[in-house]
């Protein structure tokens, strides 16, 4: 008897112990959702309100006022970034993968290497470059931007996955009279779904939480996204900690609702970006 | 020409002739030849967009950034571009400033601090959830949101908890007796709650890569040594610590090559400030390129530079051990 119950039991002290783990851990964030729904004349009370126990929507309302536009200029270069990063670097992966080019390993080596240079250097060479060509301030310079965080990854993702597709497949496909392009795109593309989405989904979330290149490339423009948004709000107004954090809590949502729907692909991409095996 | 007679070898898609037909047989090697040569321009056609982007937008960026850093740049000759070759007169001005030891010392405490409680975290946390429990995955898939969450949503609301007066952690502390800490306006505190604030967003990544490294150690490993008596504190060093090495050593040169180059989260909280309590060559190269009304664009794209030798050190290091491992 005791045999049977003691794992359940153990079980379900590991079950206490991980939730109280996970409170800790997840403390800031239920704290970012407090202060959001705090009074403003109770933001500086002492001691704070742990629990928001006279709720105001003012914070949300101030975000739907204010930062409106940001969040679409952020939904906006997102999907750009995601459209971008699809199309160089699907194909590009499918040629390493399956197609074995000259110099591919050279290529692939020069990918590590390009997701090593910080973003601040970047940033410096972009704007000189986009002061030259008057790309300062627009979206689509922000897309192009932002790209080249997600791009080499992408190309590594799209490699890793498409080596795995059967030889057989492609073949068959070649027997039944179908080109490269054709292969790739009735066949290959469809069972690469999984790197499809893993690749889509690291793309939007690094564009949509891009704060380097949006500050030094777009500061000044109509077209800012959102964290330039919150970046401003902190600068202009200290005070209304509620309106910011309410913000904070707007430009997570997509992170949360990513997190949902595609939590196997988040952790496929977090260990198939640092060991390939 | 190697590759000529590579081409002449028995073709590895038998399928190929099979489906040309018998007819064609006896010019089959020459029409191998062509469709090899074909797929080979196919290959090419599928990587040129990729290759034209790396040009355009990873080796020109690059390649101004270090044109940037040999010159005499100022506010004007920058839009008129006609800067003077000024040669390594960048780095040397650089490399003489009183911010350079400091931006130094605190990139290296930053990164390593970071690094070593993230990954003790991480492990921890791995082994933890590596049991069977009810709530593991969904508990596990929960601790993955800081890391997903926007640097600046992370910063802000680190940045109000850490808030001297009305903090949050004040108020712990004040709750067990201790005194209130300014942790972002004193020199003392700053880099520490930058450097908390970083171990926070990295916990995720190591506990993901961690986990997953766990999954690859056979049970039978455990099993066996239950039966031989050793207790969970000895599995752990004689078993789970040595078989994870390899993925340990990616975890942390990743962690590494990721950490050095941290700018948004500390120019959000403390802009490298007060003074230079918190700056690191990242925050410094942007200080210097962005920060201030006068920019000093050769100085700050020199310390990028810098910089980007550093990452590079460690980044072949990573390539090393990942290759090796693959071998």
């Amino acid at each position: 008897m005791t045999a049977a119950h003691r794992p359940a039991r153990r079980s379900r002290l590991h079950t206490v112990i991980g939730v109280l783990l996970t409170a800790v851990m997840l403390f800031p964030v239920y704290w970012m959702l407090n202060v959001s729904l705090t009074p403003q004349q109770d933001m500086r009370k002492s001691p704070p309100d742990l629990l928001p126990l006279h709720p105001t929507f003012e914070g949300y309302r101030a975000v739907l006022d204010d930062q409106l536009p940001y969040l679409g200029t952020s939904l906006l270069i997102g999907l750009g970034t995601v459209a971008l990063t699809l199309v160089l670097a699907a194909p590009a992966g499918y040629a390493l993968a399956k197609l074995r080019p000259l110099g591919g390993g050279a290529l692939g080596l020069f990918l590590l290497i390009a997701q090593m240079i910080p973003g601040i250097v970047m940033a410096m060479g972009f704007y000189g470059i986009y002061l030259d060509l008057g790309l300062l301030n627009s979206w689509w310079g922000l897309i192009i931007a932002d790209s080249t965080i997600a791009v080499p990854f992408g190309v590594m993702i799209f490699t890793a996955f498409m080596s795995g597709i059967p030889g057989e497949l492609i073949a068959a496909s070649r027997i039944d009279g179908a080109g490269t392009f054709r292969t790739f795109w009735s066949i290959v593309l469809p069972v690469s779904r999984n790197a499809l989405v893993t690749v889509s989904l690291f793309s939007f979330l690094w564009a949509w939480s891009d704060f380097v290149f949006a500050n030094t490339l777009d500061s000044g423009g109509d077209w800012r996204p959102i964290t330039l948004g919150i970046y401003h709000y902190i600068g202009n107004n200290n005070q209304e900690w509620n309106a910011i954090m309410a913000t904070a809590v707007v430009a997570s949502l997509p992170a949360a609702v990513l997190l949902v729907l595609a939590q196997r692909y988040v952790a496929a991409g977090v260990t198939a970006g640092a060991v390939k095996d | 020409m190697t590759t000529a007679r590579v081409d002449r070898r028995p073709q590895r898609s038998p399928v190929r002739s099979g489906a040309t037909g018998a007819g064609q047989r006896t010019d089959a090697p020459a029409l191998r030849r062509r469709q090899r040569r074909r797929s080979r321009l196919t290959a090419l056609a599928f990587l040129v967009p990729l290759a034209v982007y790396l040009a355009a937008f990873y080796l020109y960026p690059l390649y101004r950034n270090l044109d940037l850093s040999l010159r005499d740049y100022t506010v004007r000759s920058f839009v008129a571009g006609d800067a003077p070759f000024s040669g390594l007169d960048n780095f040397r001005t650089v490399l003489d400033d009183p911010t350079f030891g400091p931006a130094l010392r605190h990139t290296m405490v930053f990164t390593f601090v970071s690094i070593a409680f993230q990954y003790a975290a991480g492990l921890a946390l791995a082994v933890f959830f590596n049991r069977r429990f009810r709530l593991a995955g969904t508990l596990r898939a929960l601790f993955l949101i800081p890391w997903l969450l926007p640097l600046i949503v992370s910063a802000s609301t680190w940045s109000w908890m850490f808030n001297s007066e009305s903090g949050v952690l004040n108020y712990a502390l004040q709750l067990v007796g201790v005194g209130p800490v300014d942790w972002l306006t004193s020199p003392d505190w700053a880099l520490t709650s930058v450097i908390v604030a970083n171990i926070w967003i990295g916990v995720p990544f190591n506990l993901v890569i961690l986990y997953s490294g766990l999954q690859n150690i056979p049970g039978e490993l455990y099993e066996a040594a239950a039966l031989d008596g050793a207790n969970a504190w000895q599995q752990f060093w004689r078993i789970t610590f040595p078989l994870l090495r390899p993925v340990s050593a990616i975890t942390l040169l990743l962690g590494l090559v990721y950490t050095l180059k941290v700018f948004d989260l500390i120019w959000i909280m403390t802009k490298g400030g007060p003074g230079d309590a918190s700056s690191t060559l990242a925050t410094w190269s942007y200080q210097l390129g962005f920060g201030t009304l006068l920019p000093k664009f050769g100085p700050g794209a020199a310390v990028g530079n810098i910089l980007i030798l550093i990452a590079l050190a460690f980044g072949l290091l990573y390539i090393r051990v990942q290759r090796r491992q693959h071998a």
